[in-house]
C-alpha cells in the first residue's frame, strides 16, 4: 500500500477520538505543500505527503488549549520538537498523537530557485513538478527541466540522523534506519573566518531582516510568543526602532533561548522571506551544548535538557578542577 | 502616452547612472537568494528578470521614520523646572524606484488616499512621496502568485508609475506616464522610439496581459466579508494554518499601518514611526488591557476585511490590494488571500454579521 494511504488509514482510525489532525495537502502551486486540519473523514482526501510537505506542524501543537486532543504528522525532524515540548511540558502526552513515517528528505525550495535560474527559468512560474527517483522534473513556462535530487534536499536532510520519527503513536510505512554524520562544518567554517569578517556578514544578512518575526513565530520551541521580549514595552529591551543593533540584538535573544531546545529543524531559516542564513546561529549554540553537555535536544522524552537542569557540577565541564 | 523612448540593454546602466546624479536611485538586486531594493551605484546590477522579494515600500514609507527629535533640559535656577525643545524632522531625499512592477508603484495610490486627502495631509509621507518617482518594468510573465487582473489591475498598468518600460527586442520601450516621468526621459542614453519597438511593445503588452490567468471579480467580496463578520467559525478555519507572523503585511505594498513610540534615552529622545502589523496581538491592544482582536482569526479577518471591504467602502470603490501575491509566495505556510476571499464570496454564512 502506498505510504499515503497508509498514514489515511493511520489517521481514520485514530479521528474518532481526536478534536483535529494537522497533517500537510496541496499548496497554492505545483511546489507547494500547506498545512491541513483533517477533523472529518471526508478531510482525508485532501492529505499529501512527499519532498514539498516541508513545514514542522508540531509548531501549531502549542497554539492549542492543552485539553483539546490533537494529531500532528511528523517528518523525524518534526517529531524531535514533540519530543522536546513534551520533555519541557509545554504539551500533554495523552492528548497528542504522533503520526510518523519514513522521511526520504524534504525539498529546499531555494536551492530550486537557484537551480532553476542556472537554466534561465523562474521558480515563481512552475507549473508542474514531479520527484521520482533521482529526478525532480519541473515545467515552467511551456519548457521542460530536470534537475538531480542531490542537489535540491534540504542541507538538514543531507546530514540528516532521525528519518524515522523518534517518537510516534502510528508509524506508516518501512523504516529507513538511515543516519548520515554532522561533525557542524558549516560552523567550524564560519568560525574560522576573522571576527570583523563574520561581524560583517551578519550585519549586511540583518539589514535586509524585515523584523517580521516569521523566524521566532514558525519555531515549535518559541512558546512566549506574544509575551515575547523582542516587542514588550514593560519592560523594553528592544527598541521599536528597526537598525541593524535592533535585529541582531533580537536573533541573540531568539538564539540564547533555543540553547540547547533547539532541534534544528531549520523553520526559522526557511519561514525568512529575504533569506537570512539564521540556522547557522542555532547550530553554533547546538555544537556548544552538544560539546559541553554531550546532549542533542528533542531525541528522549525522560531526559532533562541541560540548561533546564541544575547540577552542582556537570559531568563535562570541571569546575573545580583548575 | 506622451512621449515614447527607446533604451537599448547596453545602456541601463549609463541611463541608471545619469538618475543617480544628485539623487538616490533604488534598484532591485540580489542579496544571497532574495531581491530587494537597495541604493544604484557602480558594479551594482539590477535584478529586472523577476519580481523583488521585498516591495519597495520603504522608499515612500520607511520601516523606521524620525518624526522629532526631542530633549528636556532643566532650570538651572529652578530644578522643578523642566524645558522641553522638540525639532520636527521631515527627511524626504530625492529617489527614482527603478525596475519595480506596476503592483509595487500602485500600491502607493493606496497610500494616496489615506495619508494626502483634502482632509488630512500627513507630512512626512506627503513629502516623500512627491519626492520620489517610480520608473516601472511591465511584466511579461506572471508568476504563480500574481492576481493583480482581479483587483482592478494589470501586469502592464501605470497608475502610480511616472515611467513604464515595457520589454522589446533587445531593449525597453520607456514611456512616460505623468508630467514628472517626463523630465527623467530627457537623457543620451534613450533614443528615440523606433515604430517597430512600438510595436513590439504593444504586442508585448497585450500579451502579458493574455498571459495572465483568468480574473476573478473580487468586488462582490466586500458585501460578503461583512456579511461574515460574525461568522467566527469561518475565520478560525481560514486562519488555522497561520502562524501570526508579520511576513505578509511587510511584504504587502499597499499595508500602511504604523505605530508611534517615544525612544528616549536620559534626557534626550525621538519619536518614531514603525510600521505595524495586524498579524501582532500588540495591533489594537488597548491601555486597559482588551484586545478588540484577540486571536489570529480576528487578526486575520482585520488583514482581509481592511483590503477587500472596509477599504473600499470607505473609499468608494478601489481595493487595498495590489495582486503582487508576496503574502502568498512568502508566507511560511502558504496562506492564499486569494482563496480567502473566494471562500467568503462562495460559502454560505453561519452566523450573519451586523451589515
Amino acid at each position: 500500500m502506498p505510504i499515503l494511504d497508509e498514514l489515511k488509514a493511520a489517521i481514520a482510525k485514530r479521528l474518532p477520538e481526536l478534536d483535529v489532525v494537522i497533517g500537510w495537502g496541496k499548496g497554492f502551486d505545483a511546489l507547494h505543500h500547506t498545512p491541513v486540519f483533517i477533523t472529518s473523514e471526508a478531510d482525508l482526501d485532501k492529505l499529501e505527503l512527499g519532498p514539498l510537505s516541508v513545514q514542522n506542524l508540531a509548531t501549531y501543537l502549542t497554539r492549542y488549549p492543552k485539553t483539546k486532543k490533537i494529531g500532528v504528522v511528523v517528518k523525524g525532524c518534526d517529531s524531535r520538537s514533540v519530543v522536546q515540548l513534551l520533555q519541557e511540558k509545554l504539551i500533554n502526552r495523552e492528548n497528542v498523537v504522533v503520526f510518523g513515517f519514513p522521511c526520504e528528505g524534504v525539498v529546499d525550495l531555494e536551492k530550486v530557485k537557484r537551480a532553476l535560474e542556472g537554466q534561465g527559468m523562474e521558480i515563481a512560474r512552475v507549473s508542474e513538478a514531479t520527484f521520482q527517483g533521482e529526478r525532480c522534473t519541473l515545467t515552467t513556462g511551456g519548457k521542460a527541466g530536470s534537475l538531480p535530487m542531490a542537489d535540491l534536499w534540504a542541507d538538514k536532510c543531507n546530514r540528516c540522523q532521525y528519518h524515522d520519527a523518534v517518537m510516534s503513536d502510528e508509524f506508516v510505512g518501512q523504516r529507513l534506519d538511515r543516519k548520515a554524520e554532522d561533525a557542524y562544518a558549516d560552523v567550524a567554517a564560519f568560525e574560522a573566518k576573522p571576527l570583523a569578517e563574520r561581524q560583517a556578514f551578519w550585519q549586511e544578512q540583518m539589514s535586509r531582516c524585515i523584523r517580521c518575526y516569521a523566524c521566532r513565530n514558525a519555531c515549535p520551541l518559541c512558546v512566549c510568543r506574544d509575551q515575547c521580549i523582542a516587542q514588550t514595552r514593560e519592560p523594553n529591551w528592544v527598541s521599536q526602532r528597526t537598525g541593524v543593533e535592533e535585529k541582531f540584538m533580537f536573533q541573540m535573544i531568539h538564539a540564547s533561548h533555543l540553547a540547547g531546545r533547539c532541534t534544528e529543524c531549520g523553520e526559522c531559516e526557511r519561514a525568512c522571506p529575504v533569506g537570512i542564513p539564521i540556522l547557522l546561529l542555532k547550530r553554533k549554540n547546538n555544537k556548544e551544548v552538544l560539546e559541553l553537555f554531550d546532549y542533542r535536544a528533542g531525541i528522549d522524552p525522560e531526559a532533562k535538557p541541560p540548561l533546564l537542569a541544575f547540577k552542582v557540577e556537570e559531568e563535562k565541564i570541571n569546575e573545580r578542577g583548575w | 502616452m506622451m512621449s515614447a523612448k527607446y533604451l537599448a540593454q547596453g545602456d541601463l546602466s549609463a541611463w541608471l547612472g545619469a538618475l543617480a546624479q544628485g539623487r538616490r536611485v533604488l534598484v532591485p538586486v540580489r542579496e544571497n537568494g532574495a531581491v530587494v531594493f537597495r541604493p544604484y551605484g557602480p558594479g551594482v546590477a539590477p535584478v529586472l528578470s523577476r519580481q523583488a522579494d521585498s516591495p519597495p515600500k520603504e522608499s515612500v514609507f520607511p520601516s523606521t521614520e524620525r518624526l522629532m527629535e526631542f530633549s528636556y533640559s532643566k532650570d538651572p535656577e529652578n530644578l522643578g523646572k523642566v524645558a522641553l525643545d522638540i525639532k520636527e524632522t521631515v527627511n524626504a531625499p530625492a529617489t527614482v524606484v527603478f525596475g519595480g512592477r506596476p503592483c509595487d508603484a500602485r500600491g502607493f495610490t493606496v497610500f494616496d488616499r489615506v495619508y494626502d486627502t483634502k482632509a488630512i495631509r500627513d507630512p512626512y509621507y506627503a513629502e516623500r512621496r512627491a519626492s520620489t518617482l517610480f520608473v516601472t518594468l511591465a511584466c511579461d510573465a506572471p508568476e504563480t502568485t500574481c492576481f493583480c487582473n482581479s483587483v482592478g489591475s494589470s501586469p502592464v498598468d501605470a497608475d502610480g508609475s511616472d515611467v513604464l518600460l515595457t520589454p522589446v527586442e533587445g531593449g525597453w520601450l520607456v514611456e512616460a506616464v505623468s508630467e514628472r516621468g517626463k523630465a527623467l526621459l530627457d537623457a543620451p542614453a534613450l533614443k528615440d522610439a523606433p515604430a517597430s519597438a512600438q510595436e513590439q511593445a504593444k504586442a508585448a503588452q497585450e500579451a502579458a496581459v493574455a498571459a495572465m490567468p483568468p480574473a476573478w471579480d473580487a468586488a462582490p467580496a466586500a458585501a460578503k466579508l461583512i456579511e461574515k463578520f460574525d461568522d467566527m467559525g469561518f475565520w478560525d478555519n481560514v486562519s488555522a494554518k497561520c502562524i501570526s507572523c508579520g511576513a505578509c503585511t511587510y511584504l504587502c505594498p499597499t499595508c500602511y499601518c504604523f505605530t508611534v513610540t517615544d525612544e528616549r534615552s536620559g534626557m534626550k529622545g525621538e519619536r518614531i514611526r514603525t510600521w505595524d502589523t495586524c498579524m501582532s496581538f500588540q495591533f489594537t491592544l488597548e491601555a486597559s488591557g482588551h484586545n478588540p482582536r484577540p486571536t489570529k482569526a480576528y487578526r486575520l479577518k482585520n488583514r482581509v476585511g481592511h483590503k477587500f471591504s472596509y477599504y473600499p467602502d470607505i473609499h468608494k470603490g478601489p481595493i487595498a490590494c495590489c495582486g503582487c501575491g508576496r503574502c502568498i509566495k512568502l508566507c511560511p505556510v502558504s496562506v492564499d488571500i486569494r482563496e480567502i476571499v473566494r471562500l467568503a464570496m462562495e460559502l454560505p454564512t453561519a452566523t450573519a454579521g451586523k451589515p
